[in-house]
């Protein structure tokens, strides 16, 4: 009885560490291209660049499938951060999948709501926290403010007021320096 | 010697053929015998595990099992190492082979629910076979295994473009074309003495 614990256990401690060690001995990396660009896309998984969520956009901009400028969660900044990793030149948004909005969560008016969790399927991220017949409430942290929500709400109960800055959201604004092209002028001049 | 393993390879192969005399991993047989190709990546796969699970197994049963009496504990060491075998394989296709591990998709996993892949063991257990004669055991099924395999996914390959009455279309012809290969290779049978 106890020989044959004993020898079952070896056996599955010893698989286990072939298994782990190789598991790290042949671990495959993704492309690092798509991860790249998966890290500036805004992870809202909002689906607005007609793809199903942030990584299947990321390949598909990788294998030359997409556009840079189909996502307006990720705005005129984001845009140019993929301009820059892709070697392209920026253009602006593509309008037809939306146009930025300020940074806003979905409320719950708790009152209306029936509590038919067809917005928490819904939720890409699970920022809606509740049950069948109860009143379902939104994690503010989570929220992304994709507005998937919306559309499948029976009573019309969700709506998306906009952050307003305090003091515990303001984050210095990005530096824009005009810079004058004093080179071309020049170059003119001397010939 | 060498007499001995031609002869064990020929008899797997040929006389007791895992699939049609046998009649073990049928699933993988009439499931990954449409197309040609498919099949031919996954008698590779089931080669590789096949010959590496009946070695490991021997090993177990022979140092593990046998020298404590707990023969009883066959059944279920095997299927937990053919499962680790299975899943190493999986890994080194993909690091190795993408396109081969991408081709069979989900075949990969389910060697190991191929009950030929644990029945081998269980035979070679209980033939008494050394380390090398299993090993040759676990090819030549897997062998037997390829080579029906192949036949048989590039008759139906064949049977597609064939005039088959509608009710005997699909998986009712694959399934009388089966019994049909099973029946001829019964005549190998005399090949044994």
């Amino acid at each position: 009885m106890l020989t044959s614990i004993l020898i079952i256990l070896f056996l599955a401690v010893i698989i286990g560490l072939v298994l782990g060690f190789s598991s790290v001995q042949f671990k495959v990396e993704g492309d690092p291209i798509i991860e790249k660009i998966d890290s500036i896309l805004p992870q809202t998984q909002c689906g607005q660049c007609t793809y199903p969520g942030c990584k299947p956009y990321a390949t598909a901009i990788a294998n030359g499938e997409a556009d840079i400028n189909q996502c307006p969660p990720g705005g005129e900044s984001g845009v140019r951060a993929l301009a820059e990793l892709m070697g392209v030149e920026y253009k602006p948004l593509n309008e037809s999948h939306g146009i930025t909005k300020p940074k806003s969560v979905a409320f719950i008016d708790e009152d209306t709501c029936i509590g038919c969790t067809l917005c928490i399927q819904a939720c890409p991220v699970d920022a809606i926290l509740g049950a069948a017949k109860q009143m379902h409430t939104i994690i503010e942290k989570e929220c992304t403010g994709c507005e998937l929500c919306l559309p499948p709400c029976p009573v019309d109960c969700i709506t998306m007021p906009e952050v307003e800055e305090d003091t515990e959201n303001w984050k210095w604004k990005y530096p824009v320096y005009n810079i004058n092209n004093v080179t071309t002028n020049k170059s003119k001049a001397t010939h | 010697m060498l007499n001995n393993y031609f002869l064990i390879i020929i008899s797997t192969v040929l006389v007791n053929n895992i699939v049609l005399t046998k009649i073990l991993g049928l699933c993988p047989f009439m499931g990954v015998s449409k197309k040609l190709e498919t099949s031919i990546s996954m008698s590779a796969a089931t080669a590789f595990v096949l010959t590496i699970g009946s070695m490991t197994s021997w090993a177990i049963n022979h140092y593990l099992l046998e020298p404590n009496d707990l023969v009883y504990l066959r059944t279920l060491t095997f299927i937990v190492v053919i499962a680790a075998v299975v899943q190493f394989t999986e890994m080194l296709m993909e690091k190795n082979f993408p396109v081969l591990y991408k081709m069979l998709g989900i075949f990969l996993p389910l060697i190991t629910t191929n009950c030929a892949v644990l029945g081998i063991p269980l035979l070679n257990a209980q033939a008494s076979y050394t380390l090398l004669e299993s090993a040759f055991f676990g090819f030549g099924g897997a062998l037997g295994f390829s080579f029906v395999l192949i036949l048989f996914s590039s008759t139906r390959e064949r049977l597609e473009g064939a005039h088959i009455p509608q009710p005997f279309k699909g998986s009712a012809i694959a399934m009388i074309t089966a019994a049909l290969m099973s029946l001829a290779f019964m005549g190998f049978i005399g090949l044994d003495k």
